[in-house]
């Protein structure tokens, strides 16, 4: 089915399964403990051994020879794998980082064997029983010394135009009657999801099966077929559960790749987990970034020029962080600069972190915009509200298909007291407390990308639906399920979701923010299918045909839908493509964040005391799920500002911090009440699902609104991420 | 982890002979702490003597009014019990503001008192670190040494001691009991109890090898007022960038203990008739021999202001 014209009625605008807070159906399982992770395929794997990867011990270098005489002779050990034996590799597509190191070394932690024994503990004390030698070579390792060898990247395959302008940005810049100029930094980030990634590899002579925890199953069966040379018929992918990826497990890592030839040398099928202090450095992170943002408006706060740089480093080739992408099309302005440029870095590889790119780009735009409305004395709600615009500002004619920005900013306002904001700052005070608001604007591109899904009905009247769809505990099952209810007239409790399995029709995946309205769109149009199906079975015209209740109707006469099934089952199976519309029209996601702090006059502690997102993304599929998403993301934001810092040690050329210890994101205690609305609204120029999706939009902005509630509560900017104690220490006098 | 042998003991005379008859062991009581230093093989002994069954576990009261409390309680029913919450305020604080817990359920007074550092740079086994590998350098000293030492390192090691609760057993002066493998008992004041790094990082306290500890001993309850304020960037489930242990006086005098300034909880008896004079005249006392990074520097200040918000709520 072809998506070209805007959607018109359809059966999803039923809701009556669609749009509700139902609980997760994989939720049983999950709270049992009974959902089966990658590592916990045991069944099918009888007899698998285990891996352990030994990660390089220098940032830049050259492997001069391994001596594997005590490894191999230990107790268990079945086989090693090093760029020795493994035979060629190649790249995927996504990634640039080289899976397995040797003889050059790119970066620390990068993969240099794998132990491969009967037991866990017996792989793992090998692996420091291998003998690498090294050389060590000077690697560049500190990004801000960098910053001016940087040069302009070519477009890569997701971020924006690298350099654009708009009309004569330098030309209004210099005229404007009100200017900032400023530089924000953002650290590197890591993704720190809960499950490790995960792999159990098995062969069938020339058939490679892996359990393993991907994100795009698309994207992981091309590029494992690539790096080991075999034909993509020969690889089939299982992740039926995802603990967590935030989009580090986009696809193929040094894990499954670990795991395939461990299995071939091992001639067993081999289970590995990455090792959490090897994950920060063996994996990708979200790159620093040093950003220069630059805004003139006129007296009354009309923006005239906006421009946006920013820096960030990888390794040769390496996507960009594109922070600019927000500045391209969030406020009005008829004059505007967008530039990234990119160092060379010999660390491990930069890549997507949820929301890449808009998330590091609004900590910096975000608080740009509050020291904007501070220079021109205006409120900082009204100052955004003032430059909103219904056109994209940098292509002039091109409409937001939908855009209730200024909705969710005003809305928010109200919500969140903001009139009891201090005005001054440093002024509100409870007890040891000083007390802060802040707010920014969310923005979030919708992509939304073919997908494909095949539904079933059986003769109990069962649907069950097959796409290779993941879910990373985002609620994918439950809305695929709400969908195919909701378009076969049935209760969520008569379907069943098959999705992980890279043997069912190719979805969208998980990335992005596009995998709910792209695999649910997939699934509309495999019922379509169906539904055409039932309805000649039945004898019914497919046009005239309505189903609901468990029924099909047409006209005056009606069946209970198995009766549609006269003999197995009834098989439909579709594609959802895409038309012009995402070029006709700018199709984003919006929202406001709202944030209150309090700072401990005496030790610059600060807490977290409430936040607010509004958030405007089209239908939202189920309140419930889609709530999760954005309360997570915004307990994300909170790491972000305040404490996830992924310190680079120059000297050694590593991320030093590199287990949960060292590297905080938010607990419990960090996190206060936090409340989430949802602006009703339906986006028919998306798909005829109407929706878009949430779950990183949650993210963008909310780190920004807490460092200018910091600023508000103690009359301290600080421009360079996390904002923790010691930046603010000195700057805040205790009898304020 | 390396293989190891195991076996458990039952009475603390066994235990430290034990000890003496293995090499290269080590006691285990609640394994928070060394199992995870022997999976990545910082700590690798070859034998572990399980003491967790012996009969330590156990709060009495001291013929001098003190509280003697057994080397295997558990944190968590140490942080609980009423003598503790009632006379020895800043000891259950300081117990419940570290890990978590889960971990406190295990984590036991003798193995929180001999907890290794949380330098990044001794977790990692490929890098430099004099405590791990004595003599290999120390990595942290040009590196991320933010949480690290402020006073007392050396050129060898600025590593600091991470226990919050030893940072109020230094403020209530208690003294640790020990047993050795021939029997032989000793007091030590948890003064004398760390050693500062000098040229021998790796030498953390002054116990003999195979001493076994089998008490901590409180004295007599100083009554006061009591603070444990710990400082970190998160508000829970992290190790303090400083905190302040403080029993504050009527008389305006003070026992105040730092941690996360050392490899040891700071506390200088002799400067403590300055508490009167304020935060910064006390804090510029303590710290007059300070050697910080350049990226640690602030954690004087803030042990400065956090104990001026004690001072301040102690007048209130
Ligand atoms: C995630 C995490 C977070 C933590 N956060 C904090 C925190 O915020 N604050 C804090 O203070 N601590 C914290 N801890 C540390 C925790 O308090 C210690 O791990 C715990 O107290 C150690 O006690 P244990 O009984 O488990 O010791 P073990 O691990 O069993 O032993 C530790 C050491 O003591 C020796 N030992 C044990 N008993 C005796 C004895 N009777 N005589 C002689 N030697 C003995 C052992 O041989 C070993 O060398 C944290 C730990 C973890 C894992
Ligand atoms: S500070 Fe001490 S523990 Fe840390 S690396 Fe240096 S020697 Fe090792």
């Amino acid at each position: 089915m072809k998506f070209d014209k805007p959607a018109g009625k359809n059966p999803t605008d039923q809701m009556k399964v669609i749009g509700k807070p139902l609980d997760r159906i994989d939720g049983p399982l999950k709270t049992t403990g009974t959902a089966k992770y990658a590592y916990e395929y045991n069944e099918p794997n009888k007899g698998h051994a285990y891996g352990y990867i030994v990660g390089a011990a220098i940032g830049k270098g050259r492997i001069d020879s391994i001596n594997q005489y005590a490894a191999k002779r230990a107790p268990g050990v079945l086989a090693i794998v090093t760029y020795e034996n493994a035979g060629p590799l190649q790249k995927g597509m996504f990634y640039v980082d080289r899976l397995l190191a040797g003889p050059e070394i790119d970066h620390y932690h990068q993969a240099v064997a794998v132990i491969v024994a009967e037991t866990f503990e017996q792989a793992r004390s090998a692996a420091a029983l291998l003998k690498v030698n090294y050389t060590r070579l000077k690697g560049s390792f500190d990004f801000k010394a960098l910053k001016d060898s940087s040069i302009t990247p070519k477009r890569g395959a997701y971020g924006p135009a690298p350099q654009s302008e708009v009309g004569n940005f330098k030309g209004a810049f210099d005229t404007a009657d009100v200017k900032l100029d400023q530089t924000y930094t953002t650290p590197d980030q890591s993704h720190a999801m809960m499950e490790p990634h995960a792999t159990i590899a098995r062969w069938d002579g020339d058939k490679l099966t892996c359990w393993c925890s991907i994100q795009q199953l698309n994207w992981g069966v091309r590029d494992l077929a690539n790096v080991l040379g075999i034909p993509k018929e020969n690889v089939r992918l299982i992740s039926r559960f995802i603990g967590g990826g935030f989009g580090g497990k986009g696809t193929v890592l040094s894990d499954i790749v670990a795991a395939s030839l461990g299995a071939r040398a091992a001639g067993r099928p081999v289970k590995i987990a990455l090792q959490r202090p090897l994950i920060f450095n063996n994996t990708t992170h979200r790159p620093a970034t040093i950003q220069r943002i630059r805004i003139g408006t006129k007296k009354d706060g009309t923006i005239t020029a906006i421009g946006h740089e920013s820096w960030s480093g990888n390794l040769p080739g390496g996507m960009s962080e594109s922070a600019t992408a927000p500045t391209s099309s969030l406020y009005a302005g008829a004059n505007r600069m967008l530039h990234l440029r990119q160092a060379v870095l010999d660390l491990g590889e930069g890549n997507a972190m949820r929301a890449p790119g808009e998330a590091s780009g609004m900590m910096a735009l975000e608080i740009a915009m509050d020291e904007m409305a501070e220079k021109l004395k205006m409120d900082p709600v009204a100052f955004r509200i003032l430059n909103d615009t219904q056109v994209d500002p940098a292509e002039n004619k091109r409409r937001f298909s939908t855009r209730l920005l200024a909705k969710c900013l005003s809305e928010g306002a109200e919500k969140f007291n903001w009139n009891r904001r201090p005005d001054s700052v440093g002024t509100m005070k409870e007890g040891k407390w000083l007390i802060g608001m802040g707010v920014a604007s969310a923005v979030r591109g919708a992509p939304i990308t073919k997908s494909a899904a095949r539904v079933r009905l059986n003769k109990d009247g069962i649907v069950t639906v097959e796409t290779d769809m993941t879910d990373l505990g985002t609620g994918s099952y439950t809305i695929i399920g709400q969908t195919a209810a909701e378009m076969m007239g049935v209760g969520i409790e008569k379907v069943i979701v098959k999705i992980g399995d890279s043997s069912f029709p190719e979805s969208s995946g998980s990335g992005g923010q596009w995998g709910a309205a792209s695999s649910t769109s997939g699934v509309y149009a495999a019922c379509i299918k169906l539904r055409e199906a039932v309805a000649r079975s039945l004898g019914f015209d497919p046009e005239k045909t309505e189903f609901s209740d468990g029924k099909v109707h047409s006209g005056s006469r009606s069946f209970v839908l198995r009766a549609a099934v006269k003999t197995e089952e009834i098989v439909a199976e579709d594609e959802m493509t895409y038309g012009e519309l995402s070029k006709q029209y700018a199709q984003d996601t919006f929202g406001a964040h709202f944030v209150e702090v309090g700072v401990n006059v005496y030790t610059c502690e600060i807490r977290v005391r409430r936040m607010l997102a509004v958030c405007h993304a089209g239908r939202i599929l189920n309140p419930k799920s889609a709530r999760s998403q954005v309360i997570g993301a915004m307990t994300m934001g909170v790491g972000a500002a305040l404490m996830e810092d992924l310190v680079v040690d120059k000297n050694r050329g590593f991320f030093v911090n590199h287990d949960l210890a060292g590297y905080e994101v938010p607990v419990h205690a960090d996190i206060p009440y936090q409340e989430v609305i949802m602006l009703d609204d339906v986006d028919p120029t998306m798909s005829p699902m109407k929706a878009k999706g949430i779950g990183e939009l949650g993210l963008v902005g909310v780190a920004a609104a807490i460092a200018n509630a910091v600023y508000n509560a103690t009359g301290v900017r600080v421009r360079e991420y996390p904002i923790t104690i010691d930046k603010l220490l000195g700057k805040i006098k205790i009898d304020a | 982890m390396k293989s190891f042998t195991y076996e458990r003991v039952h009475t603390p005379a066994e235990a430290a002979a034990a000890a003496a008859r293995m090499p290269g062991s080590k006691f285990l009581a609640g394994g928070t702490n060394l199992l995870d230093l022997m999976k990545l093989q910082i700590e690798t002994p070859v034998h572990l003597i399980d003491i967790g069954k012996l009969e330590l576990n156990k709060i009495e009261h001291t013929l001098t009014g003190g509280l003697r409390i057994g080397a295997l309680l558990s944190n968590t029913d140490l942080a609980a019990d009423l003598s503790v919450r009632r006379d020895y305020q800043i000891l259950a604080r300081a117990l419940l503001a570290g890990a978590s817990g889960q971990l406190r359920n295990k984590a036991t007074t003798a193995g929180n008192l001999l907890q290794r550092t949380r330098c990044p740079y001794f977790y990692d086994t490929n890098q430099p670190c004099n405590k791990r590998v004595p003599g290999s350098g120390c990595a942290a000293i040009t590196g991320f040494s933010r949480q690290l030492a402020v006073i007392g390192s050396s050129n060898a090691c600025i590593a600091t001691h991470p226990s919050d609760m030893a940072v109020a057993m230094m403020a209530l002066d208690a003294v640790i009991e020990t047993i050795n493998p021939k029997g032989k008992v000793r007091l030590i004041p948890i003064a004398d109890f760390y050693r500062l790094p000098g040229k021998t990082p790796h030498i953390e306290t002054v116990l003999e090898k195979n001493e076994l500890i089998t008490s901590v001993v409180l004295p007599p309850p100083s009554g006061g007022m009591h603070f444990y304020h710990k400082v970190r960037d998160r508000s829970s489930y992290a190790f303090a960038l400083v905190s302040v242990g403080a029993i504050l006086h009527k008389d305006g005098s003070g026992q105040i203990a730092v941690g996360g300034v050392a490899a040891k909880p700071w506390r200088n008896k002799s400067i403590e008739k300055v508490v009167p004079l304020g935060a910064k005249a006390f804090t510029e006392k303590l710290f007059a021999k300070a050697r910080p990074t350049q990226e640690n520097a602030f954690k004087i200040q803030l042990v400065e202001r956090a104990l001026e918000g004690i001072l301040k709520e102690g007048r209130s």
